[in-house]
């Protein structure tokens, strides 16, 4: 595999195979093999929950999963009504959209100033933001739990009666998790709009509020659709905070009403296959269409929450 | 110093980015003078607010994991009534509580798999990909469709290979294998399926730092008799230390808080313990010990915070420059 041109230099380098001839060199029908019979392995998986979705329970029962035939869509029809899926996606729908918007919005207001503004605590304060996103979410449960537990709220608020058990719960951490990534990111990105684009806004007396508002966040409408993407899958993937926060079954969100569902979908693996591709399903229409944004996303900040 | 800029965060070549660094922030404060009262109040809302949400939702509760781990609090009844009793939490987590030791065991045995195994894998990946080879785009693509996908719901896809009835696995091979149930197996299967999702978010990442990588770098290396082999472990690689850098943190942290798929498995027992599940069942379970579980997530969080400060030298200086 060393013989190829790296980078699109387009210079045959002599590397560990010598001579390598000039077409087709066996060197990379090994690569192109061996990349191939990844990605097919890598895809399988997927590949085999979708296939199995669609075929019937009694006909896999009797001819064994290694088997072809028996197709049908009932499981998905039964996926649906049985795991309540509409509810759960709402759920999830509900829970995601505000917390992508307020961590954004927060965090975007926090980069504005460390990036417009030079003060002594800049970094420090990036640093409280963008660690924050990467404290194992179990070391803040307890406190969390008992606050969310004794905040009391209105019914109409939250048919618990506390933050507990309730949306707000969840949008509230989520938000403030991301938060620090955005933050992170974005702050980023807004160094490197010209400084004189500020300096110029400030002569024409343009308020702070209107640099950040119709100035900065416009320029920042990559970052901001990339962080946007990447953030509304991690959140809509969340699992660990829906699960302790929300005791109520009706209430989770689709990812973490997978372990609910469980029982139910247990014995037949056709069931299964059938609601994890449902699940699988808005994220994976997200990441095609947006698939650059995504990528961009991650690599823009190089880090995970 | 060598290394280049690299795409960790946006390129930092328009503008000197506006360094916190006392020498110079004279000049720019004199800026800050210049707004009016309202603007004065303005810039302090928009640092307030966000610093309020994280300051009081993630780090005030993980200061009060830390003082509560100093109590004897069950979680029934008012704090007040909590005793303080020291480093007796600590103690009993390493002396008389069995699942502690499997727990940094396999917390241990995550973290080796993603570096020996994911990490090399999916750099192993991106410099291949990075050959811009025909059906690039496709062999990327397949490589990282897991990482969009929940651990959780990873834990059921897998589930279909893994179950001893009805699994994929067991169906080629004619065994009888519980991966999922049988101790000796789970924290096997739970780390390969783990590791499908870690290979393509590692290959991401390195095929953005492979990007930031100076092409003449290569070329130089080549002209002077490098093969590929020795140019990647020489030139390329050490070029991209904050990539490897940032790599390691995050390997060591999602090592440390892995938790959504063993949860989905069977709540992070039998075989499964790790130490994010454990904080967990003691505090969401039965028995709701909560200084005690409030010591174990302390545990966490020192370990974490080693790292995440190791994270932010790195990125915060390669933002100064």
């Amino acid at each position: 595999m060393s013989s190829s041109t790296i980078g699109g230099v387009g210079r045959r380098q002599a590397g560990a195979v010598p001579s390598a001839p000039r077409r087709t060199p066996p060197a990379r029908v090994v690569l192109y093999v061996f990349l191939i019979v990844s990605s097919v392995l890598w895809l399988f998986p997927l590949l085999w929950a979708v296939f199995n979705s669609f075929r019937d329970y009694q006909y896999t029962q009797a001819n064994g999963y290694a088997s072809f035939g028996g197709f049908t869509f009932d499981n998905y029809v039964n996926a649906w009504e049985q795991g309540d899926f509409g509810r759960h996606f709402l759920n999830s729908v509900v829970i995601t959209v505000p917390a992508v918007v307020l961590a954004l919005l927060l965090a975007s207001m926090v980069a504005f100033v460390v990036a417009r503004f030079s003060f002594k605590f800049n970094l420090a304060l990036l640093g409280l933001f963008t660690a924050a996103n990467l404290l194992p979410p179990q070391a803040l449960l307890i406190p969390l739990y008992r606050l969310f537990r004794a905040v009391q709220v209105p019914y109409w608020f939250s048919y618990s009666g506390s933050l507990l058990d309730s949306y707000w719960a969840l949008i509230i951490v989520n938000t403030a998790f991301q938060t620090g990534f955005c933050a992170f990111v974005l702050s980023n990105y807004m160094k490197t709009l010209p400084y004189e684009l500020y300096e110029a806004a400030q002569v024409d007396g343009l308020s702070v509020l209107r640099q950040w508002w119709q100035i900065t966040l416009p320029l920042c409408r990559p970052a901001l659709a990339a962080l946007a993407v990447l953030e509304i899958t991690w959140i809509y993937n969340e699992f660990f905070w829906a699960t302790v926060l929300l005791q109520t079954g009706d209430k989770f969100p689709i990812t973490s009403s997978l372990n609910n569902l469980k029982g139910q979908f247990f014995t037949d693996y056709n069931l299964l296959s059938a609601g994890s591709v449902l699940v699988a399903l808005p994220v994976l229409v997200v990441f095609f269409a947006l698939q650059k944004q995504f990528v961009s996303g991650l690599t823009l900040g190089a880090t995970k929450g | 110093m060598s290394s280049p800029d690299l795409p960790l965060a946006a390129p930092q070549t328009a503008h000197p980015a506006p360094s916190a660094g006392s020498h110079e922030s004279s000049g720019k404060n004199q800026r800050v003078r210049r707004l009016t009262g309202r603007d004065r109040l303005v810039v302090v809302l928009m640092v307030a607010i966000p610093t309020v949400v994280v300051v009081g939702l993630i780090w005030l509760p993980a200061i009060a994991s830390v003082l509560l781990s100093f109590t004897d609090w069950n979680g029934v009844g008012s704090l007040a009534d909590a005793k303080v009793i020291g480093l007796q939490n600590y103690t009993d987590v390493f002396t008389i509580y069995p699942p502690f030791k499997p727990a940094v065991e396999h917390n241990l045995l995550w973290l080796v798999v993603m570096f020996v195994v994911a990490t090399p894998l999916g750099i192993l990946f991106a410099v291949l990909i990075d050959k811009e080879l025909k059906g690039s785009r496709f062999y990327q693509t397949a490589l990282y469709l897991p990482v969009v996908l929940s651990l959780a719901l990873i834990g059921f896809i897998w589930q279909l290979m893994y179950s001893r009835d009805q699994g994929l696995i067991n169906a080629v091979l004619g065994t009888q294998v519980d991966f999922y149930g049988d101790p000796r197996w789970n924290i096997w299967a739970a780390l390969f399926a783990t590791c499908w999702r870690q290979v393509g978010y590692v290959m991401l990442l390195y095929l953005a730092g492979l990007k930031g990588v100076d092409a003449s770098l290569k070329e130089a290396a080549q002209m002077d008799g490098a093969n590929q082999v020795q140019t990647f472990f020489r030139i390329v690689f050490p070029v991209m230390r904050p990539i490897n850098i940032i790599v390691l943190v995050i390997t060591v942290i999602e090592s440390l808080r892995a938790f959504d798929l063993v949860w989905i498995i069977n709540q992070g027992r039998n075989g499964l313990e790790l130490l994010a599940t454990l904080v967990t069942a003691n505090i969401v379970g039965e028995a709701s010990r909560i200084g005690f579980g409030s010591a174990l997530a302390t545990i966490m969080l020192l370990i974490s915070l080693v790292f995440i400060s190791i994270y932010l030298t790195v990125v915060m200086r390669e933002d100064e420059r």
